[in-house]
């Protein structure tokens, strides 16, 4: 069986694409900007030594942990207005919906990371007088960070592909507009291929930068 | 008689069931030289922590410069205990410096960064001034030309010195030694020791739990035998070292001899 490719027609909705990777990005960005504050938050709560803030942050994250992304757009998107009488667009909704996921993922991974550095650095910390939020501001965050950049990495190339849900809500991101495109075309093999890339060719950028990050913040080992 | 800064009432530290410490009463007065020896498990790294509150005491009272630690609280049984607040252990922790076994250097600083750490977030001092005063102490362990360069660079002993410049940096009033020379390849023990030692002839009042009897001998002004948690046997060097009354000492002693030649 042969197929005759032809990518003339989908490269010609190109504006229609970039506008889609675009909408990706702008949910990317503020998901992961609001998800890895709160993560922060979270995993400050769950090391905390008050039960008052390490049991709601455990339950927290145990919520999201177990249920798929799709319920939490949707509950952002359609039980918000009924519930709670606010109403959220489809970028803000989603947006949310994935911060939150996020940020009980990026709990786990900061809390992990703080974790991982033994007694020792708490103790030289303390034994200069610095306050316990001095310590883990100046000498154990700075170390933990280093450790997390791949498990970090891995949560954000994952929020990265669940921005598609948004799609669902009719959000303008890249897999919107794709099916929009291959609407117009009728060309769905040339149409999803061409996403494909789109998603290889920012994520590769993304690993490359994130790579580079990595050896300069751990240029003292 | 010099002044007493630093001192102890009846301390007692229980972990669990287990009695570490059973009621220590210790004086340290300005300018002496504290070694505490004894075997594993005698309690001596205990004791230290406890004096700049590493390990919080079970029972008892520590003072500095005649000021108790902490505020009393009674119980509704009618125990007395003693609560003791954080920013209260943070001004006795710059009053009292600590070096660690393990060294315990900030790896992501450079070796003055570390030193400049307590003085810049602790004393919040401006960067120049806690620069140099950071070189000063640098320079008394001779370490003045490793200035930028990162922890995993240096050798063990290059480490603990700059540990020790770290803690010296803040003015101590007290410091305390904790095995400093315990996690040292044995050629490298020498030159942590005379820092100590440069230390002790500038007059710092110390106290150093060390299984280096020899160089306790040569530089402690008071040696503390210490078993089961008690005091054993105290006095001075020669004393303790040399003419120890009590048996137990005198097998500590003996089991420390063995393979010397």
């Amino acid at each position: 069986m042969r197929y005759d490719w032809d990518f003339g027609a989908v490269l010609a909705q190109a504006p229609l694409l970039l506008d889609g990777l675009i909408g990706t990005l702008r949910i990317a960005a503020a998901a992961i900007g609001l998800g890895v504050a709160l993560g922060l938050v979270l995993a400050l709560m769950r090391l905390s030594p008050r039960w008052l803030l390490r049991w709601p942050a455990a339950a927290f994250v145990e919520f999201y942990r177990n249920t798929p992304a799709i319920v939490h757009f949707f509950w952002f998107y359609f039980a918000m207005p009924v519930v709670l009488d606010v109403s959220l667009d489809a970028f803000l909704a989603a947006t949310l919906a994935l911060a939150t996921q996020s940020a009980a993922f990026y709990a786990e991974v900061f809390r992990g990371g703080i974790r991982s550095l033994g007694p020792g650095q708490w103790e030289a910390g303390r034994a200069l007088g610095m306050t316990d939020g001095q310590a883990m501001r100046r000498i154990i965050l700075p170390q933990a960070m280093t450790r997390m950049v791949a498990p970090f990495l891995e949560r954000s190339f994952e929020l990265l592909k669940t921005t598609s849900l948004a799609s669902t809500l009719a959000y303008g991101e890249l897999l919107f507009r794709a099916t929009q495109v291959n609407s117009a075309t009728f060309r769905p093999l040339e149409t999803y291929t061409v996403l494909a890339g789109m998603y290889v060719l920012l994520l590769f950028l993304f690993s490359s930068a994130a790579g580079f990050a990595e050896r300069r913040m751990t240029a003292f080992r | 008689m010099a002044d007493i800064v630093l001192e102890t009432r009846g301390l007692c530290k229980r972990f669990g069931p287990i009695e570490v410490l059973r009621g220590i009463d210790l004086q340290v007065r300005a300018g002496e030289r504290i070694a505490i020896i004894g075997g594993s498990g005698s309690g001596k790294s205990t004791l230290l922590r406890c004096l700049n509150f590493m390990e919080t005491p079970s029972e008892g009272e520590v003072l500095l410069d005649g000021v108790p630690i902490g505020a009393p609280r009674r119980h509704r049984d009618g125990r007395v205990t003693t609560a003791y607040s954080p920013a209260a252990l943070c001004r006795v922790r710059q009053r009292v410096g600590m070096v660690f076994q393990q060294f315990n250097l900030f790896p992501h600083m450079t070796v003055i960064e570390n030193v400049m750490e307590g003085l810049r977030t602790v004393k919040r001092l401006p960067r120049a001034e806690a620069r140099g005063k950071a070189l000063a102490q640098l320079h008394r362990v001779g370490l003045a030309e490793k200035l930028d360069a990162y922890p995993a660079r240096l050798s063990g002993g290059q480490q603990q010195r700059v540990a020790i410049a770290r803690a010296l940096a803040m003015e101590p009033e007290v410091m305390l030694f904790d095995e400093p020379t315990s996690s040292l390849d044995p050629e490298l023990v020498g030159e942590v020791l005379r820092s100590i030692r440069t230390l002790a002839e500038d007059g710092t009042t110390m106290l150093l739990v060390t299984h280096e009897l020899g160089f306790a001998f040569h530089v402690a002004t008071r040696v503390i035998f210490l078993a089961d948690g008690v005091f054993h046997e105290t006095g001075t060097p020669d004393a303790v070292l040399r003419h120890p009354q009590r048996e137990r000492t005198r097998a500590f002693l003996a089991s420390h001899a063995e393979f010397t030649f």
